[in-house]
């Protein structure tokens, strides 16, 4: 038994033709191979770590052995761990003369170092020797090199020697000196800003890869400014034409399609040009058609260049026909079975629904297939589109789908997009006030902790404002409704922080106004939240200030005050509390509450928080007091700019650190740490807290200062002398302008919202509601239920009601009542699906996995049949671009068909071999080894395979496979 | 950009070749790899080959044991990626004959050189067969 392991590991090393591969080496493959767990992995590449070091340290290593070694370390890199003991031996193998070991170096160090390293400035000297080498495939690796090592600081060292190899006799020289440019132009675009020409004229080289490889960096320049590159619009579509019309040689091809990728790279640059420009949109409206018209759609490659000219259509300048061509893609991928495609086509369809909406309507079915499908990737793709598709007739479901989906998974990144999305379109298109709370109470609820807290001072923002500016009650009942659900909210456990300093909030502005609850009732829940969460420091300030409100408003409207037990008890803890925050807020609260009602409702009056209040900046109050201290000998305040150097201005202005200006220390060397300091937590909760909606109740805020002084203890005199406080607490660079600029630009928004709202909520109102409420009869086609409520859009709804009643009906009412169908429904429509999926052999020809490998003559078949019928169209391809293409255009053809011949003739001979190509068409048959030219192959013999698969065994990479096939090779 | 990373990845979730296209650091390329391959593997026949994760997406195709999976920027277009793959591996297949699991992993530089050739810069290059190939018979015979 051994034996024949060691004869199946020489014929392992034998049928490779393998160089030098040593017993070790093989030892260490086959070890990993077998390693079950990630832990034997990780201790045998710890082994090879020693005897690698030990190997190492010995003096004079043969290079043979040496480029084993490289092998040996990247495997340990690629296993995840260190290798750096040995990047000194990659860096000098790029040192060596043979060509392999050269390459073999370059390769490691590529692998191993990032380009900011410190040993690349070893290296540089030998690329730029290697550079200048008479052996094209030495400049060639050591440019590959130069696309992974140089940054922009080696730059200039290279960029002669790789713009002077623009020219280079050999090809594929010239195509990496390009690629050498764009990775400069990546790294620093001033580099090479001077050699933008140079791309141009690459376009035109003789050879087909070298233009298709400037395609990469034309597209990037492209991308960055489209206007200056508008006069190769014509030279792209000539390209992109004599591509389409197989002018290229043959070896371009893949699975019979004329060079796909270059189509591809073309058709996204096109695209780029194309966009809002008429003029130059025009010179491409033939070629895509084409393109539409000819591309072959059996085929995966076919069908990705037919998804590129979709985005391409939808990104130029809109063509009726065109545009039909691309619906047509959509609703084939929408039709097939494919996943694969499906998601293509929901993709698609996201990005034509924006240049005609009713598309969405064609696919309504398939699109719900696709959202209720168990693959996530299409379910997200197809959130992705009601996204795009949302308006305000739709909102609801969509966003109650979202929230759903939110609620099932797991994924915190995904879970945080979603999220954000919800509260966007509630935002923009909420119907109702009722339903937008409700919605936001959800999205609290399951994903508090991860929506931004700009979100939930928006809420809060609403609620105080309200939705309908003129109608009173309607934000008095809005506001009921939000304490009501939130009194009830609180009920469950673990609320998420931020969720619960909105509740705070609103319980305490609001929740006694409307009378229906007591005010021990209200200040009874908020203790219950301050002890429930009483490491959250935050939701407690918000709970007691919201305490105090709700006995401010009590005395203010002359009610007696009795202040709960564990009311008391809170306050007393909390005056003792570690946090001076939460010390304060005790402390205002306890001599609030002994005010007199008329001092109460001064400081504190009801339902003000969105009182506009002016504010004094420059605390002008405070002069007589002042001018009084300079009298009586104080220093006058000198500003701080003048006070002290930039950088501690700086420092200052970036950071709220009360302490640090009256120190003269360095700041900087404090930044870096950040520790949570609860002071200097302490005024940012407060200004949460005390200025939830920032603007209106921050002066209410300063008033209160300057009236009770006894409660912000002297605080007035105090800041305008120790004048970086009063910046800091009450001034403008630092304090004030984060909440002011949200408010700002958040006001806008809801201003936005309020608006939106306000038409939605007339429109809606008129059109749907009387009708929803009816009670539901029937209970069948929930599908074209949701398909009614998603699709039918306020431009179809009169239609829809004359004609269908019933649908407007369930459109609305599906999200009030059918929950439970919806659901139930929806899972036997995925079971139907995923039996559908079962029984159908996919019908994808290149997916080549151990299930097609079975049924491999049926899935050959086709294909074959396909070459024939596309023989006739290139024929006529060609001669239709004989007239045309030759008149207007420098012909690439003959220039290509140049190449390949003089590729032939040359003495290496190693050049696209068109005829033997052509010849074989076969070549294109799954890549079975027989296709391939004999010298190549190993031939799938059985023998050869039974062989392979036997060392296999014996390596035991798969050592759980019965089929001797399993192995035979990739392609099945 | 466009592809960011290409992995080669078998059946238990072991890496048997890897090519960033942007430096990572071994652990940032650990995790990376833990939990893509994670995701991807547990993904049936049926759903399709397309997985987003974080910001970008993951084209992914299976060959017998192995796994290709190729990180790819969001604009790039999936389909074209997994004929890429596809491309890749029936370049494998011509030069090594039959290719499989233990040709590439003692043969881990030249699938490496094959990719260099391939791809630069995250973006494609070069697709036909024979120029992908041509530089690296010449270096066996040249030794």
């Amino acid at each position: 038994m051994e034996q024949l392991k060691t004869i199946g590991r020489e014929l392992a090393m034998g049928s490779q033709g393998g160089f030098g591969q040593s017993k070790e080496f093989l030892e260490l493959v086959k070890s990993i191979g077998e390693a079950r767990s990630k832990a034997e992995e990780d201790r045998i590449v710890l082994r090879e770590i020693e005897t690698l070091k030990r190997r190492l340290s010995d003096p004079d290593i043969p290079k043979r052995k040496m480029k084993e070694y490289l092998i040996r370390l990247v495997y340990v890199e690629m296993l995840g761990h260190d290798a750096s003991f040995a990047y000194i031996h990659a860096v000098k193998m790029t040192h060596d003369d043979s060509l392999l070991l050269k390459r073999t170096g370059y390769l490691a160090v590529t692998l191993f170092l990032s380009d900011d390293h410190d040993l690349i400035i070893l290296i540089v000297n030998t690329i730029q020797k290697d550079l200048r080498s008479d052996n094209f495939l030495v400049v060639s690796a050591a440019l590959s090199a130069v696309c992974k090592l140089i940054n922009d600081e080696t730059i200039p060292a290279v960029l002669p020697q790789v713009v002077e190899l623009l020219s280079h006799p050999k090809e594929v020289v010239r195509k990496k000196a390009i690629m050498a440019l764009h990775r400069f132009h990546q790294k620093s675009p001033s580099s090479v800003a001077h050699l933008v020409s140079n791309f141009r004229k690459r376009l035109c080289d003789n050879d087909p890869g070298v233009m298709g490889a400037t395609l990469c960096p034309l597209f990037d320049l492209i991308a960055a400014d489209p206007n200056s590159f508008k006069d190769l619009v014509v030279s792209f579509v000539s390209i992109l034409k004599q591509v389409a019309e197989r002018r290229l040689p043959k070896a371009y091809d893949y699975h019979s399609m004329p060079a796909p990728f270059i189509q591809i790279k073309l058709l996204k640059i096109l695209a780029l040009l194309g966009s809002g420009d008429k003029q130059a949109s025009e010179k491409m409206y033939t070629v895509v058609g084409d393109i539409f018209r000819k591309c072959d759609s059996t085929s995966n490659i076919g069908n990705a260049v037919l998804y590129e000219c979709l985005c391409c259509v939808s990104s130029i300048y809109l063509n009726p026909k065109l545009l039909e061509g691309a619906t047509e893609v959509i609703s084939r991928f929408l039709k097939s079975d494919s996943h694969n495609l499906k998601y293509m086509g929901i993709d698609g369809l996201g990005r034509l629904i924006k240049l005609s909406p009713e598309i969405a309507e064609q696919h309504q079915l398939a699109v719900i297939d696709c959202l209720e499908d168990p693959d996530d990737s299409l379910k997200r793709k197809t959130f992705e589109l009601l996204y795009k598709m949302t308006k305000s007739s739709n909102v609801e479901v969509i966003v109650d789908r979202m929230i759903d989906y939110m609620i099932s998974i797991n994924d915190n990144h995904y879970k945080t997009y979603i999220a954000s999305r919800c509260v966007e379109l509630a935002e923009q298109f909420a119907p109702s006030n009722n339903w937008f709370i409700q919605t936001m109470n959800k999205v609290f609820e399951h994903a508090g902790d991860l929506v931004n807290v700009k979100v939930a001072h928006n809420l809060m923002r609403l609620i105080a404002e309200g939705f309908g500016e003129d109608d009173e009650t309607a934000d008095t009942q809005l506001r009921s409704s939000a304490v009501q659900s939130y009194l009830r909210i609180l009920g469950e456990p673990k609320l998420p922080s931020v969720f619960l300093q909105v509740i705070c909030w609103v319980l305490g502005e609001y929740g006694t106004a409307d009378g229906k609850y007591s005010a021990s009732y209200i200040t009874g829940k908020l203790c219950d939240v301050a002890e429930a969460y009483s490491n959250d420091e935050t939701v407690r300030a918000y709970a007691i200030t919201a305490i105090m409100k709700i006995y401010a408003f009590e005395i203010a409207a002359g009610r007696k005050v009795d202040m709960l037990p564990e009311c008391q008890s809170l306050v007393e803890e909390l005056s003792a509390s570690h946090s001076t925050d939460l010390q304060q807020r005790a402390y205002e609260l306890q001599v609030v509450i002994d005010l007199d009602a008329h001092a109460v409702a001064v400081i504190m009056p009801p339902d003000a928080s969105c009182e506009d209040i002016e504010i004094d900046k420059d605390l002008s109050f405070l002069n007589n007091y002042v001018e009084q201290s300079i009298e009586k000998g104080a220093q006058p305040y000198i500003p701080e700019s003048e006070r002290s150097g930039a950088l501690n201005v700086i420092t200052l202005r970036s950071q709220d650190q009360h302490e640090a200006s009256s120190h003269g220390l360095r700041f900087e060397a404090y930044e870096l740490p950040k520790p949570p300091v609860p002071s200097r937590v302490a005024p940012l909760t407060s200004s949460t807290e005390l200025v939830p909606v920032p603007e209106p109740s921050y002066p209410r805020e300063t008033y209160q200062a300057a009236t009770i002084s006894s409660v912000l203890d002297a605080g007035p005199s105090e800041l305008k002398l120790r004048l970086d406080g009063v910046q800091k607490k009450w001034g403008r660079p630092t304090y004030s302008s984060s909440p002011s600029s949200t408010s700002t630009s958040s006001s806008q928004k809801t201003n936005g919202v309020a608006q939106d709202v306000a038409s939605t909520v007339a429109s809606s109102k008129s059109r749907e509601t009387y009708d929803s409420r009816k009670p539901q009869v029937e209970i069948s086609k929930e599908k074209q239920k949701l398909a009614a409520s998603l699709f039918g859009g306020s431009s179809k709804t009169e239609r829809k009601t004359s004609t269908a009643n019933q649908k407007v009906a369930r459109s609305s009412s599906s999200h009030v009542a059918e929950k439970p169908q919806v659901q139930k429904v929806a899972t036997v429509v995925t079971d139907i699906a995923a039996d559908r999926t079962n029984h159908q052999a996919p019908p994808d020809l290149l997916d080549l996995s151990e299930a097609a490998a079975v049924s491999a003559p049926p899935s050959i078949d086709p294909f074959k049949q396909l070459e024939s019928l596309l023989d006739p169209a290139p024929v006529t391809s060609v001669v239709n671009n004989g007239s045309d293409g030759a008149s207007k255009t420098p012909d690439l053809m003959g220039l290509y068909g140049d190449s390949a011949l003089s590729g032939q003739s040359s003495s290496l001979g190693f050049n696209v071999n068109v005829t033997s190509e052509s010849s074989n068409a076969t070549g294109t048959d799954l890549g079975r080894g027989t296709a391939y030219p004999a010298q190549f192959s190993k031939g799938p013999s059985t023998k050869d395979s039974l062989e392979k698969d036997a060392i296999v065994r014996q390596m035991g990479v798969n050592p759980s496979s019965q089929n001797p096939n399993l192995f035979r090779d990739l392609l099945g | 950009m466009g592809i960011r990373f290409i992995l080669m990845v078998n059946k238990q979730g072991q890496t048997r070749l890897a090519q960033y296209y942007e430096y990572l650091t071994i652990e940032e390329r650990r995790a990376l790899e833990g939990e893509i391959v994670r995701k991807c593997l547990a993904r049936t026949e049926q759903q399709c080959s397309f997985v987003e994760h974080r910001n970008y997406k993951i084209v992914y195709r299976r060959y017998a044991s192995l796994f290709f999976l190729v990180g790819v920027d969001n604009d790039e277009n999936e389909l074209a990626i997994l004929e890429f793959i596809h491309l890749l591996v029936e370049t494998m297949d011509r030069h090594f004959g039959n290719v499989c699991e233990l040709d590439i992993m003692f043969h881990l530089e030249k699938a490496h050189f094959m990719l260099e050739e391939m791809v630069m810069n995250g973006c494609i290059v070069e697709t036909s067969k024979s120029n992908i190939l041509a530089p690296i018979q010449l270096m066996d015979k040249a030794s």
